[in-house]
């Protein structure tokens, strides 16, 4: 049995697809800006990712909008609740075919494990990025800012740990997308609005193939 | 006094032949039906003062004196007359009076040949009378005809009777007409700033790479500036001199120009000859990202692809200790390569010429410390700087600037540990283009200058550095951004800067770490795939 539940508005399906768009181009851009590759030329890439990142910051600022104005902030509200039966089920209730223990609902969209990794990011890899990102963009200015003692060093460093971290996160968010109740369930949610889940309540433990 | 010096730091030395304009004179005055000149309210054929034979050049600035009263006051507080300079931070005394370079080395016993490229007439030896109002030679930057000659051999006088030289060779220097040259004086023109500035180092080319005859008339692919069908600058449009005093001096120059752009009325004291000083801080209009790049790095190092540019090659080397070989006939043997130009000569050594040469790249404060004549030379130290740019990242005055690396072997005393004063050009026996004789050539030039000579001669590795300034290509053709933002680029060498795209100055342990992240998440993620996989199929 399965019923729909309708998750993401559309603001939030737009937000996150061209959130994600504007990530991989930033990564690929990037990453060709470290000299791990050629692709588009140093000229390019450089000119690139500073577009692609500037919209990505137009984006933020519609979506921080968002969020606030709709009380959607709230989904990043970390709990340890079940996060345990969660952990549980991706090592070892996957394999079995037991149902996800997490039913999301337009109230409570993510999982725990997903409200502590979205916030680690939020609060943590965004601003390592953003902050690393603009002092970046306006290297000439340091001075005139009162950073002559800072080092474009520091600042690509921090900028490449970043960079590689979301590299890390996009790998996993990509594979975990396959986790629902479907392989295509979440994706399709992602993009539709509505999601698969399991349609009745009885708990996990008690269900096995 | 900084800039008060130009940058036409005459070419040193040997200078084979000398024209003080290379190119055809103009056509034949028709006084009838000229056109006034408009760039000149003066026309100098009338003046009574010209209308006259002249014998001798001070004959010539007798008459300019008349009217110009100043003008050879001027120029004997500059460094083109006084062939001195003294550097103000390290109070090193430089200019072709007292340098030893590794091009032909030194002026000093070599005065008659290599005074053609002085703005004066008569100096034959260290004797010369540098107070002389009527030995200032007016018409070697003035002459607008492209006949004034100053032949090598003369001590800088023109030859104004047709001459045999050298005498018995049979070989005849034609006279030339004071009088009708003298009556069509002007500004300086590229031609005569590089009759001598064109041929340093004793040819066309050969001594700073960036300056060569091709600079007479170029195109825009050559330089931007001076491009004849389009801004058609002369040197003095950016050596703006005044009071005859050029600036833009390579003995001192400004490395790091942080001036706006000069404007008309405004008093301003920067050197003009600097790209700033027309162009400002933050010339890039489209590409904004390149301004932020004028606070470490020279114009000249993306605008200056490479050098030499022009189809004349530059030398890139000089190799004294293989001077000496003789051809079947006894004379100094000459090797030439395809194109005609020479990579041995017997009463020179080897060279390395190269066209189309890529600068090295330096941090560089302006500071340039010379080897002078008397310095203690290390030979295990080798090579040798004759002139060091001195900088680094982190003295806050410098930046990153192209130069031509030029490599020399030399003659040195391994007793007295100095390097030595080569009596090279001359008739008489000791002169080294004459005998081939190291011994002989080097005791009469230390004695010329009145240093000790041990009788010893040894080679000794040396580097002089020229910094590369001419040549600017259009904005198209500048350097890529991936010519320097790249592991092996441009600039691999420099030291103390974060580069992005250059993997020497990736942290190894973030990226080693990152890639390992990186990976280790896939493998998780594949592996945890791969489990659900395989239990589905149970």
């Amino acid at each position: 049995m399965t019923q729909r539940v309708y998750i993401f508005k559309g603001f939030e399906r737009f937000w996150h697809w061209s959130q994600a768009a504007l990530i991989i181009f930033l990564l690929l851009t990037g990453f060709e800006i470290h000299g791990t590759y050629v692709s588009f030329g140093f000229e390019k890439a450089v000119a690139y990712h500073t577009i692609a990142a500037w919209s990505l910051v137009g984006l933020w600022i519609f979506a921080i909008f968002w969020h606030f104005t709709t009380g959607e902030w709230r989904h990043y509200i970390p709990t340890l609740q079940k996060i345990f039966v969660i952990a549980q089920f991706y090592s070892s209730g996957i394999f079995k075919h037991e149902p996800h223990p997490f039913k999301p609902s337009r109230r409570n969209k993510h999982n725990p494990l997903q409200r502590l990794t979205y916030l680690a990011i939020l609060t943590m890899l965004s601003p390592l990025i953003w902050i690393t990102g603009w002092l970046y963009l306006f290297y000439a200015d340091w001075p005139a800012w009162g950073l002559s003692k800072l080092q474009l060093e520091w600042i690509a460093l921090g900028h490449t740990i970043g960079a590689f971290l979301m590299l890390a996160f996009l790998i996993s968010h990509l594979y975990l997308a396959t986790t629902g109740h479907k392989i295509t369930s979440q994706v399709k949610a992602m993009i539709t609005g509505w999601e698969e889940v399991e349609g009745d309540a009885t708990p996990v433990a008690s269900r096995s193939k | 006094m900084k800039y008060a010096f130009t940058r036409l730091a005459l070419g040193m030395c040997c200078a084979s032949w000398l024209a003080v304009a290379a190119t055809a004179p103009v056509g034949e005055p028709k006084p009838e039906s000229k056109p006034f000149k408009l760039n000149s309210t003066a026309d100098h054929t009338k003046f009574k003062e010209l209308q006259k034979e002249f014998k001798t050049g001070p004959e010539v600035t007798k008459a300019c004196l008349i009217c110009h009263t100043e003008a050879a006051r001027q120029i004997h507080t500059t460094q083109h007359w006084k062939w001195e300079y003294l550097n103000p931070e390290n109070k090193q005394v430089l200019g072709k009076k007292h340098i030893v370079n590794n091009f032909c080395t030194s002026v000093s016993s070599n005065y008659k040949s290599c005074a053609s490229c002085h703005i004066g007439y008569g100096m034959e030896d260290d004797k010369f009378d540098f107070t002389s109002q009527e030995n200032v030679d007016c018409i070697v930057c003035h002459d607008t005809t492209g006949r004034y000659k100053k032949p090598a051999g003369f001590a800088g006088n023109p030859v104004t009777r047709d001459t045999e030289f050298p005498p018995g060779s049979g070989k005849i220097i034609k006279g030339i007409d004071l009088q009708s040259i003298a009556q069509k004086v002007g500004k300086s023109r590229r031609e005569t700033c590089g009759a001598c500035h064109f041929y340093g180092g004793g040819g066309d080319g050969v001594k700073h790479g960036d300056l060569d005859s091709s600079l007479e008339a170029p195109d825009k692919a050559l330089d931007v500036h001076m491009d004849v069908k389009g801004n058609n600058f002369v040197c003095a449009t950016c050596h703006k001199t005044e009071g005859h005093q050029l600036p833009g001096s390579r003995y001192f120059p400004t490395a790091m120009d942080k001036n706006p752009a000069h404007m008309r009325g405004k008093a301003d004291s920067s050197n003009p000859a600097t790209c700033q000083s027309c162009h400002g801080q933050t010339p890039h209009k489209s590409n904004a990202k390149l301004n932020t790049h004028t606070a470490k790095v020279a114009c000249q190092t993306c605008h200056i692809p490479a050098f030499a540019r022009g189809g004349m090659p530059t030398k890139m080397s000089w190799d004294w200790s293989t001077a000496g070989k003789r051809d079947a006939k006894g004379k100094p043997l000459v090797v030439t390569n395809e194109d005609g130009h020479v990579t041995y000569n017997g009463i020179k050594g080897d060279f390395v010429l190269a066209e189309n040469v890529k600068p090295d790249y330096i941090w560089f404060n302006g500071s340039v410390k010379y080897t002078l004549l008397g310095d203690e030379i290390d030979k295990t130290q080798q090579p040798v700087y004759i002139n060091r740019f001195e900088g680094s990242a982190k003295d806050g005055k410098s930046m990153i600037w192209p130069v031509k690396t030029f490599r020399g072997k030399q003659p040195f005393d391994p007793i007295t540990k100095s390097l030595v004063v080569t009596h090279l050009a001359g008739n008489d026996d000791s002169a080294y283009w004459t005998n081939l004789n190291w011994e002989k050539a080097i005791s009469t030039g230390m004695a010329t200058v009145g240093k000790p000579f041990s009788g010893k001669v040894d080679f000794v590795e040396t580097v002089s550095m020229w910094p590369i300034t001419h040549m600017v290509a259009p904005k198209e053709k500048a350097v890529g951004c991936v010519e320097c933002h790249r592991t092996n680029g441009r600039l691999e060498k420099i030291d103390g800067i974060y580069i992005p795209g250059r993997s020497r100055d990736h942290l190894t342990l973030v990226d080693t770490a990152g890639w390992g992240i990186a990976l280790l998440t896939l493998l998780g993620v594949l592996g945890h795939g791969a489990m659900r996989v395989s239990s589905r199929k149970r």
